[in-house]
């Protein structure tokens, strides 16, 4: 797709292997739902690329009927997000249902009009994390996670909302990557072209919200945590102070969002400090 | 001589459930009349143990150490294991089983404790890397980040190894356009350290993923010239079958005489020095 080359030959440092990192994430995915005892997966689809990508990549490792797309449009979320969700859906054929979370959302505002936008905007990304794990439960269907790397990095994520989820297969992917490896597994074209937005107020879109392009924050998150340059160096590379200050002061802020709660000591044994064993012990 | 690379997919903790998994792939490679049968690193255990480590370490009398060995009859085996020493010391141990002994017992010397690895903080380091006969001819063991120390290859060819064996758990990661970046980086080493010390090299690597690290697989054997002989795929499990003619380790070595004119006696008094001039003894010029 011209768009993503174009992105790529700007930064081709991020360029992935696509059917080695394809067959990485499916079989890597099969592997951790099944040995948890699961055949099949559920997850929230927006309309946007990342949980487009999530689907495609279920739908390869499970079958297409092993696969859950639940939609949970908001009565403020754009026309076109239902649609480009619905476009996926058929595209792959995934069974769907679509859940509008208005009346939960409004009863519990009416009590609170001066709630923020961003009050709103985390109470529905945690409404619609309550929604399908209750439904993983109905489903005997697994979470599958639909944040990428480069939100992980910045905590452009809602703690326990949206950032929820039992296995992750786009965490370890910038967004670029995500846009390239969508791209290769056929997501449609509107999906992956259309500027990238939260959808939780209108007109809203993240990279107007973060102030800097996912190409350019991708560049510098590749060169801070992958090849781990000091600031000079980043600076010889025409990124500014300004830029450089914000997102290291996003990444530090957010380092909360990116780890289970903290336990105060008491015992010799506590649980993730001196008692240690991963998720998949026995498995 | 018809060597196989078990590469399997272990489970976290379940020696019980790896030892049916062992018994079933030995009974495979009997069925294709396997001479050697090679499983990865920790194959007993799994690999990233943690606190299970204390809890699945063994010593080489329990038994489930005692009916694999007593399972290598007219095969001879290599698998991984949790070993709990006389002493109490846990080692990331490989065992060689042959005419249903315990023939050979190599213990991790170089623990990876960096970056995602912690190995060190659950596992004493082994102290000896030698060379030892079986019934094809002299074998070295190296466990993973052994042979990443070029010095451990050296002191097995040295020491007269014709077939060294690396049983691994190495996990996929740096994945670029240009594939995957460990498997490009094991590549190169195994082929290097098999040309220059003309020796084969099986490699065992298993496959598999614990909490979302995936083991890449790719087991391989690579011919006294350093050419790859036959891999395994990437991620699957497979029964890695080859023949292997030793002669190859003589043509090699007449072909390129290195072991022959290696001066040990240079490389020991070099490394003497170095020794001494570490420990700030002595005029070191």
């Amino acid at each position: 797709m011209k768009m993503v080359e174009e992105l790529l030959e700007k930064a081709p440092f991020l360029r992935l292997d696509e059917e080695l990192t394809t067959k990485l994430l499916t079989t890597a995915l099969s592997e951790e739902v099944e040995k948890a005892g699961f055949k099949r997966v559920i997850l929230g689809l927006s309309g946007g690329i990342d949980s487009a990508l999530s689907l495609y990549l279920c739908v390869k490792a499970f079958g297409k009927e092993n696969v859950i797309a639940v939609r949970m449009p908001y009565k403020t979320s754009s026309r076109s997000s239902l649609e480009d969700a619905q476009a996926a859906i058929d595209d792959t054929g995934v069974k769907s249902l679509t859940i509008d979370i208005t009346p939960q959302i409004d009863a519990y505002f009416e009590r609170m009009p001066e709630a923020t936008p961003l009050r709103r905007g985390n109470k529905m990304a945690r409404e619609r994390m309550t929604i399908l794990y209750d439904l993983s439960a109905h489903f005997d269907a697994l979470v599958i996670g639909t944040s990428n790397r480069t939100e992980i990095l910045l905590g452009y994520g809602t703690q326990y909302g949206d950032t929820a989820s039992a296995i992750n297969p786009l965490g370890d992917l910038y967004k670029t990557q995500v846009r390239q490896l969508a791209a290769y597994l056929g997501v449609p074209e509107q999906i992956i072209t259309k500027p990238p937005s939260a959808d939780l107020w209108e007109d809203q879109t993240d990279e107007g919200e973060l102030g800097f392009s996912y190409l350019d924050v991708d560049r510098l998150l590749y060169y801070m945590i992958d090849q781990r340059l000091p600031i000079e160096q980043l600076r010889e590379l025409n990124f500014s102070d300004a830029f450089i200050e914000k997102v290291s002061t996003r990444i530090i802020r957010n380092q909360y969002k990116r780890t289970m709660p903290v336990i105060l000591k008491v015992s010799n044994r506590t649980v993730g400090v001196d008692f240690r064993y991963l998720r998949d012990w026995g498995l | 001589m018809r060597v196989a690379i078990a590469q399997i997919r272990p489970r976290l903790g379940r020696v019980d459930l790896n030892l049916e998994l062992h018994q079933e792939w030995i009974r495979r490679a009997q069925e294709e009349q396997v001479d050697l049968l090679v499983f990865p690193e920790l194959s007993l255990t799994g690999y990233n143990l943690l606190d299970l480590t204390y809890e699945v370490a063994k010593n080489t009398f329990c038994p489930e150490i005692q009916t694999l060995i007593s399972m290598a009859d007219g095969l001879d085996l290599v698998f991984g294991f949790v070993e709990d020493s006389p002493e109490h010391i846990l080692y990331n141990s490989a065992a060689y089983v042959s005419s249903q002994n315990l023939h050979y017992l190599h213990r991790k010397v170089y623990l990876p404790t960096y970056g995602m690895f912690d190995e060190a903080r659950y596992f004493g380091a082994g102290k000896t890397i030698r060379s030892f006969p079986t019934r094809f001819g002299q074998v070295g063991i190296l466990i993973c980040e052994d042979i990443w120390h070029s010095s451990t290859a050296y002191l097995l060819a040295q020491d007269g190894a014709q077939v060294m064996i690396v049983l691994s758990n190495s996990p996929g990661r740096g994945v670029s356009s240009k594939g995957l970046g460990t498997q490009e980086t094991w590549y190169s080493i195994l082929k290097n350290q098999a040309l220059i010390h003309g020796s084969y090299i099986l490699f065992a690597n298993r496959v598999g993923t614990e909490d979302g690290v995936t083991f890449f697989g790719g087991s391989a054997v690579v011919d006294p010239f350093g050419e790859t002989e036959k891999q395994a795929s990437l991620f699957e499990e497979e029964l890695l079958i080859v023949d292997i003619d030793l002669e190859k380790v003589k043509k090699a070595r007449f072909q390129m005489p290195m072991l022959r004119d290696e001066n040990l006696d240079l490389t020991i008094r070099e490394l003497e020095r170095i020794q001494r001039k570490r420990h700030g003894e002595g005029n070191w010029l």
